[in-house]
């Protein structure tokens, strides 16, 4: 007990130090959270991907389009359950920054397929009554304060033209691992207009949505799939929707192990700047700690007078960084949303925290209590400040 | 009398582990400053030493890149025809009609599928592109099912040799070369014949049309003349600005991302300078009396301990950039935003940076002393004399 109190007051000798020290692991445990959270957010769509949809494409790279055709093949292979298609629309709202995906999809049975995204009945059914409808996320409703019945034009760069859209519905998703900034309308649209400007790119989809009857046959059903079409003009490449996220994040992965090295730099920044308070904090205390050994306290008591200072310091910082990371993610997720349509902190995320707290404060206090604990009585007596 | 250089610096000698310590925090964040600004500036320079300043690039209006772009035959023919492109010493017009998509191929390292753009190249096009010299093997034969590879290529995907074929769009491709474009984005591109991947990819259209400017100086004019002709659909871009727009984005987030970062970071570093140098100020109160009652003034007292942090903040500058020029032997690829293919390009330290770190590193040692100067310049003689 009265060691505890000894630690508290002794952190308490240095006021202005402490309380810089404390900023100082709050901030770094802050952008740590924040880093972290980021990562997390870059995996989002790998981490809402279902384990019964197949994504069907085409084996030479994503560009390149399937023939509708293959629709009615797929739907007849063992073990699928219902199959959609839907293409990349890649178009420009106003402005290029105003950037988020939009995609022409077989709507029906699309939907049905993604049960995460929840729209009110009665939208659904206008949706998908009108040709020249649309649907949004409810994020990206909000950011740009469409309502109900706004008509959106976007500028097309893969489809040439101004499209213009009703906005029909608004979705939400089942649950904030749901990206809610998509934008969708009906494909039988685009590709009647294709059929008009570009008769030879028209009946092509981007992509298939494979749902499967049973997850664990997922792996055959994709070997099914691509060897139907095997030899063909189009010879697809079917793979897990987790595995086609997955494949997005590996071409970045440059950047994200770079994120990665860095929320590990900011702990060693903070490790330093700990181990430099409790290093001049030691040498001061010198003295007493030999008065310590005289009085007959052995390393002991001493190291654990110093990594218990180093403990309680790192920690309060730790923890007031990592109530602050809350707020602050929330202003991040609202300005960040473009990039980042899912930015939630991670229950893993604040383990990692607590364990770099306490990796800071033991190594901050390994060199000083190591000195502390070495130097003879005679020598600590003689030395001043 | 101003307090000699020595005291300063001795002083920091003195407190060796404090020294270091606060020297090592700072120099992480300089190097993470260095290294993100260095990163955005190999990407530009990347991407802006792809263009030539008198090539141009025709593309389909509002498509940002090659990838998104077609041009008919038709259309094709009539740029082609256009005067002001330059002709070389045969007689021909310096364009080439070229048609750009991509095809996934598996890596070396992890062996799974990175997309990779893949040219295909009309007769000048490796003329227009002076930066591309073949290192090794040929330049494919036109007309046959031949191609060659970026150097980048070479170095990061599986079969990467020449003499060794490539399967894709069902059809086998014999590499008959290897093409260094050094640090440019040609490197990470492979190249066949036109035409014929045209047939293999079952497209109409080419992607873009490169031609040489006779006279760099009438890019306005022709630009208009496209621009505004109804039969034509495009955009007139000069290389130079049609590889900055793509590399805009990217470079954009990773300095934004930068600078916040070290922005942050720096507030750790600056709070690990001001607890050094408010210690070494308490510690030494008995000393600054006795400087004072020497007769030095408050402003010397000032600006030694001004000098001192200055000090930690260039010597944890300095080690920052060394750590961080290492880095230029590091090349990195990653996903081009605006064409969704590989790039690669390395870490480049420009003399620029060299200065942007450095006075960050002293700013930094700035904020971090300046306010324990200030306490340790107003103390009175006779309490800092008693003090100890």
């Amino acid at each position: 007990m009265h060691v505890l109190k000894l630690i508290f007051r002794n952190s308490l000798r240095h006021k202005l130090r402490t309380i810089l020290t404390v900023l100082g692991v709050t901030i770094a445990i802050l952008s740590f959270g924040l880093l972290r959270t980021v990562i997390s957010a870059w995996y989002a769509g790998v981490e809402a991907s279902s384990a019964s949809r197949l994504v069907t494409r085409n084996a030479v790279s994503l560009t390149f389009p399937l023939p509708l055709s293959y629709k009615e093949k797929i739907r007849q292979i063992e073990g699928v359950k219902s199959v959609s298609y839907g293409s990349w629309f890649g178009g420009i709202y106003i402005d290029e920054k105003n950037f988020f995906a939009n995609y022409a999809l077989e709507a029906e049975h699309y939907l049905d397929i993604y049960p995460e995204f929840i729209i009110p009945p009665e939208q659904k059914e206008a949706f998908l009554r009108d040709r020249k409808s649309a649907v949004a996320g409810k994020k990206l409703a909000d950011k740009y304060g469409w309502k109900i019945g706004d008509i959106i034009t976007l500028k097309g760069t893969i489809y040439p033209g101004n499209w213009e859209f009703v906005l029909k519905a608004i979705y939400k998703g089942r649950d904030n691992t749901v990206d809610e900034t998509a934008f969708f309308f009906h494909w039988a649209y685009l590709n009647e207009i294709v059929k008009k400007i570009a008769p030879q790119r028209a009946d092509q989809v981007g992509w298939y949505m494979v749902e499967v009857k049973n997850p664990d046959h997922a792996a055959e059903v994709a070997v099914r799939i691509d060897q139907a079409f095997k030899n063909s003009l189009a010879e697809t490449l079917t793979e897990t929707e987790k595995a086609f996220q997955l494949g997005f994040i590996s071409m970045t992965e440059a950047i994200v192990i770079a994120i990665k090295l860095v929320s590990f730099v900011v702990i060693f920044i903070i490790m330093a700047v700990v181990a430099n308070t409790m290093a001049m904090t030691a040498r001061e205390r010198i003295g007493e700690y030999a008065v310590f050994k005289t009085l007959g306290f052995g390393g002991f008591h001493i190291s654990g007078l110093i990594f218990g200072e180093s403990i309680v310091i790192t920690m309060t910082g730790t923890v007031i960084g990592m109530v602050l990371t809350f707020p602050v993610a929330k202003v991040f997720a609202s300005e960040l949303s473009t990039y980042f349509p899912i930015f939630i902190i991670e229950p893993e995320t604040l383990y990692m925290d607590i364990a770099a707290g306490l990796i800071v404060a033991l190594m901050a206090g390994i060199f000083p209590a190591w000195r502390a604990i070495k130097i003879s009585i005679a020598d600590g007596l003689r030395r001043i400040g | 009398m101003k307090i000699p250089f020595s005291y300063s610096l001795r002083n920091l000698w003195t407190r060796r582990l404090t020294t270091s310590l606060t020297v090592g925090g700072m120099a992480l964040v300089v190097f993470v400053f260095a290294a993100v600004l260095m990163l955005a500036e190999g990407l530009q320079k990347t991407l802006v030493d792809t263009g030539s300043d008198d090539n141009v690039v025709v593309t389909r209006k509002s498509a940002g890149s090659e990838v998104q772009s077609a041009i008919d035959r038709v259309q094709a023919s009539i740029i082609e025809t256009q005067p002001g492109i330059a002709v070389d010493a045969d007689g021909r017009r310096m364009v080439a009609k070229e048609i750009v998509v991509l095809i996934a191929l598996p890596k070396k390292s992890t062996n799974k599928p990175s997309n990779v753009v893949i040219r295909g190249i009309g007769e000048k096009s490796l003329e227009l592109r002076r930066q591309v010299k073949i290192s090794e093997g040929r330049m494919p034969v036109s007309g046959s099912t031949e191609i060659i590879i970026g150097k980048s290529i070479a170095k990061r995907f599986k079969s990467g040799k020449v003499g060794e074929i490539l399967r894709f769009g069902l059809r086998d491709w014999r590499i008959v070369g290897i093409f260094d474009a050094g640090n440019t984005g040609f490197s990470s591109e492979v190249w066949g014949d036109a035409d014929i991947l045209m047939q293999t990819f079952r497209r109409q259209a080419y992607s873009s049309i490169i031609f040489r400017l006779q006279n760099p100086t009438e890019f306005e004019v022709i630009k208009q003349k496209i621009e505004s002709d109804p039969r034509l659909t495009l955009e007139v871009r000069k290389e130079t600005k049609y590889y900055r727009d793509q590399s805009e984005m990217m470079a954009k987030f990773l300095r934004i991302l930068g600078i916040s970062l070290t922005i942050i970071f720096s507030l750790g570093a600056v709070i690990g300078a001001m607890i050094t140098m408010y210690a070494a100020v308490a510690n030494r109160i008995a000393e600054i009396g006795t400087l004072r009652a020497l007769g030095f003034r408050r402003r010397n007292i000032l600006a030694a301990f001004v000098m001192e942090s200055l000090f930690l903040g260039l010597i944890g500058g300095i080690a920052g950039l060394i750590f961080a020029s290492f880095l230029q032997f590091y090349t990195i690829s990653t996903m081009n935003w605006a064409t969704f293919s590989e790039l690669a390009f390395s870490f480049e330290l420009s003399p620029h940076i060299v200065l942007k770190s450095i006075l960050f590193s002293l700013i930094m040692g700035l904020t971090g002393g300046m306010l324990p100067a200030i306490r340790a310049s107003r103390m009175n003689i006779v309490e800092a004399l008693r003090g100890e």
